[in-house]
């Protein structure tokens, strides 16, 4: 195995070090009696069963830990999934909520930027616990007391006045929409992106990130969408953006905000289904915690992740490949659409079906490590960035030995995976390139006359 | 709507477009619009320069087109008034165009294009990365670093929206808490600075403006005229305000209860959350005591009697609640649309169970689904209650729960005459574009 120094050095990460404007400045305004007031508010109004059941029935058996990406890069035992539940809501139930305020600024930073609620540790527990959802019970305590890290919580902002991720003002959004349909049209005469039609089948949707930083994505969505001939559309006004950082802040009040503008966008439009661009934790939102907070089972409307979307397109035939993709590909398995979803099948079958080589990666499909940017984790921003990277060394050996078997491209059709893998791909030298499969389709598309 | 007793409503059909000379004559064209009255059509095109311009037709004239090729438009639009507008860009410079001539003020970018019932038309506009409203062609005086949310007062003389009055930067999460956004009416921003402003509404008189506030993370309320009610919420929805008063003729023709003239009740009404519950609150107190798992799309009936709203009862079951009394009926994956009957008495939604979407009224459903529905139109008596529906590709009206016979590609809202007899269709039948009157004697 090719693997590279860095991957083998045990250096450990010290989140002491780190400092973060927003937890430190947070901390500083807290007394002890706001801490155990708002421990209790949420314990006991927001809390139930479940946490309780989590909480009491974990054996501290350690079985856990291999689950966990960050105990398997760091090797060290206080990165264990029981070990982050004892740092934290464990400590606070015990003390009944009498905690310090360098008990939550630690707690805050093992919550937010030590777990990326990947759920592959639950797969590893004798009982199902979730301890994502022990760390969420965790983030809101921190949220409410207003201990979260400076760059998620402007990302909530963002959120809370835009209605996107990336504070895009209503008139770029728009503007930038006509931008890529302009540039689409040298690819294809007269080609749209339709706002605002009435009675579509398709709703696209967006993250924040792909107007602001990844327009090229649009572009060949709109692509594939017109050499499909959907009848699809997009709106022009805030409810584009399907992405959700309020979710992993704990501010689920303005998740709720955010999901609602999202399915009424779709809704009032009459579209038949919403179409989500590749983004895992944005489907988590919309699929599974967005809409059950605002009282749904499921989504209000259909809603499809890319995947899906691109497996039904070559499974109907409606579109057609000029050749393969020919350098060898590997597939990187999102947390929130795999385990969250069981899309890897699809994914499989949507590789199959375009590329000419694909060697799978090592533990794969549900089983796969995560980037270690999800969970809202890279959205913490530079300061915890070594420390994120460092905990994606049991990633990047991964890679590395699927590019030990001669893969040279990484699929991974998620954004915040792309941000993770590209940081791993680069710290640890694994020269691979990334690429959604939105690339890949558009690189080998046929277009129609 | 323009002269709506005076439309033809005599028994007939007739093609108001030929849509193959269209096709003849043009590359590129977009989706259809139809005026109220169903005489003219229209569609932004590229002429022959691949510029782009606006496309009309009525029945037995020539295609006609807008004088000008602009370099982009879009948002094309048959307002109240039936005047037809766009959004159009010359060399980058964007205007309004409204049946041809545009207004005089440009700007690097317009949106949001919004009209009174009078048709009167104000639209969102930034230049030079500044952010303003132009109401009539006339700009706000005060430009802003950020601007969401605009609406437009009911008498058509006022506009409001949610602007950035303190500049906050990316990153300066501090300062954003200390409140940084507010409503500027006119361009005069009220007087307090919140952490979050959303959902501005005008009172029926144009002379006051509610919205939802946060002040911190968790403490949300009301603001009326920039001042927050008494009571604190964990959450709140859109605010409305009360009608007193509205006669039965205002309500001749339009069934919608949120358009209220001679208003002079200034109470307030919002979805509230207290508790991990939704009730409805008003002027700052519990009105509905009922708790409900969601509640939202609280609406008046024309004379302001009673209040209806979609309430979730239990997690996952959808109905509606009138004068916080829900429908025994509950839905599994939706409710939406909720509209009074011009006289108060009744109250429809539409519903989507299954997959499939129905219409109820008064706590009871249509017998038939559909694939996709479109908002309910009460008769002006309140008997009927008609609606577009999607069904297996093609688009028809149904009425009191029956398809009526006739298929179309696509097609406009239907609308009921004055006298409720006979119902005005406008849709599209392969190439041809039509206005018909059916009779609906016999029919329902």
């Amino acid at each position: 195995m090719s693997e590279s120094k860095t991957v083998n050095d045990n250096k450990k990460t010290e989140s002491k070090k780190i400092e973060d404007q927003g937890i430190q400045k947070g901390i500083e305004q807290l007394t002890p009696e706001r801490i155990e007031s708002v421990i209790r508010q949420v314990i006991n109004d927001e809390t139930g069963a479940r946490l309780k059941v989590y909480v009491d029935t974990c054996l501290h058996c350690g079985l856990c830990s291999k689950g966990c990406h960050f105990f398997l890069s760091l090797k060290d035992p206080k990165f264990s999934p029981a070990a982050k539940v004892k740092q934290t809501l464990w400590e606070i139930m015990r003390k009944k909520g009498k905690v310090s305020p360098e008990f939550i600024k630690e707690a805050a930073l093992i919550a937010y930027t030590q777990c990326n609620m990947c759920k592959r540790c639950a797969m590893y527990c004798p009982f199902g616990l979730d301890v994502a959802y022990v760390m969420s019970v965790m983030r809101r305590i921190c949220y409410k007391l207003g201990v979260v890290p400076l760059y998620i919580q402007d990302t909530a902002h963002s959120h809370s006045v835009a209605m996107n991720q990336m504070w895009v003002k209503d008139d770029e959004w728009i503007d930038t929409l006509m931008w890529q349909e302009e540039e689409a049209q040298d690819a294809m005469e007269n080609l749209r992106i339709p706002l605002d039609k009435e009675g579509a089948d398709i709703f696209y949707s967006v993250i924040g990130p792909e107007p602001k930083f990844r327009a090229q994505l649009i572009f060949q969505a709109a692509v594939i969408m017109n050499a499909a001939k959907e009848n699809w559309t997009m709106p022009s006004m805030p409810g584009w953006d399907n992405s959700d950082m309020c979710m992993f802040t704990g501010d689920y009040e303005m998740m709720e905000r955010l999901k609602r503008l999202h399915f009424e966008s779709a809704l009032n439009l009459r579209a038949k289904r919403i179409v989500m661009g590749e983004c895992g934790h944005a489907f988590r939102s919309v699929y599974d915690v967005g809409n059950r907070a605002l009282g749904w089972r499921m989504p209000p409307i259909e809603v499809v992740h890319s995947i899906e979307y691109f497996n039904e397109l070559f499974e109907q035939k409606k579109i057609k490949i000029r050749k393969k993709f020919e350098r060898p590909v590997t597939l990187h398995d999102p947390c929130n659409i795999v385990r969250g979803r069981g899309l890897h099948e699809m994914a499989r079958n949507i590789v199959n079906a375009t590329c000419a080589n694909f060697i799978e990666m090592t533990p794969n499909r549900e089983h796969n490590y995560c980037c270690s940017a999800g969970g809202g984790v890279i959205n913490c921003g530079p300061p915890f960035k070594n420390a994120r990277v460092e905990s994606g060394k049991e990633k990047a050996k991964q890679l590395f030995a699927a590019k030990a078997k001669g893969a040279e491209v990484v699929i991974a059709p998620c954004h915040n995976c792309h941000g993770g893998l590209e940081d791993i791909i680069h710290h640890y030298g694994v020269e691979m390139e990334l690429k959604f499969f939105g690339d890949i389709i558009y690189e080998i598309l046929e277009l129609p006359e | 709507m323009s002269d709506y007793e005076e439309w033809n409503w005599d028994i007939g059909k007739k093609q108001v477009a030929d849509l193959s000379g269209w096709q003849e004559q043009f590359p590129y064209i977009e989706e259809l619009r139809v005026s109220s009255d169903g005489e003219r059509v229209a569609a932004i095109v590229k002429n022959e320069d691949m510029e782009f311009t606006v496309c009309i037709q009525s029945e037995g004239e020539e295609l006609e087109t807008w004088e000008t090729g602009y370099d982009k438009a879009w948002n094309l639009q048959f307002g109240p008034d039936d005047r037809l507008s766009a959004l159009v860009s010359d060399t980058s410079e964007w205007k309004v165009c409204t049946d041809g001539e545009t207004w005089e003020n440009g700007y690097d970018f317009l949106w949001n294009m919004t009209f009174n019932t009078n048709g009167v038309i104000a639209v969102s506009a930034q230049k030079e990365l500044l952010y303003s409203v132009l109401n009539n062609d006339v700009p706000w005086e005060n430009e802003f670093s950020r601007l969401t949310g605009m609406v437009i007062s009911p008498d058509g003389q006022k506009t409001a929206a949610v602007v950035e009055s303190v500049p906050v930067l990316e990153s300066e999460i501090f300062k954003f808490r200390t409140g940084c956004y507010s409503v500027a009416v006119n361009g005069e921003t009220w007087e307090r600075n919140f952490m979050n402003v959303w959902n501005p509404v005008f009172s029926g008189d144009s002379n006051h403006v509610a919205a939802s506030v946060r002040t911190s993370y968790y403490d949300y309320y009301i603001a009326v005229d920039g001042k927050i009610w008494d009571t604190v919420f964990s959450s709140v929805w859109e605010p409305r305000f009360a009608p007193l008063t509205i006669t039965k003729a205002e309500t001749k023709v339009s069934s919608d209860a949120n358009n209220f003239t001679n208003a002079h009740n200034y109470s307030v009404t919002a979805p509230v959350k207290k508790g991990g519950k939704w009730f409805l609150a008003k002027d700052g107190e519990i009105f509905w005591d009922r708790p409900y798992f969601q509640l939202w799309h609280h609406l008046y009936s024309p004379d302001g009697s009673t209040i209806a709203a979609i309430v979730s009862t239990e997690f996952g079951r959808w109905t509606i609640a009138s004068d916080n009394t829900p429908w025994e009926l509950t839905f599994s994956d939706y409710v939406s649309d909720p509209i009074f009957s011009p006289d108060g008495k009744r109250v429809a939604c539409l519903f989507k169970e299954n997959g499939k979407w129905g219409v109820a009224v008064d706590g009871k459903a249509w017998d038939c689904q559909f694939d996709m529905v479109w908002q309910p139109i009460f008769s002006n008596n309140g008997l009927q209650l008609a609606v577009k529906i999607k069904k297996d590709g093609n688009y028809y009206i149904a009425i009191n729960g029956s398809i009526l016979d006739g298929k179309y590609e696509d097609m406009a809202n239907p609308l009921f005459s004055p006298d409720n007899s006979s119902m005005l269709i406008r849709g599209r039948q392969g190439d041809s574009y039509n206005r018909e009157v059916i009779s609906l004697k016999g029919r329902i």
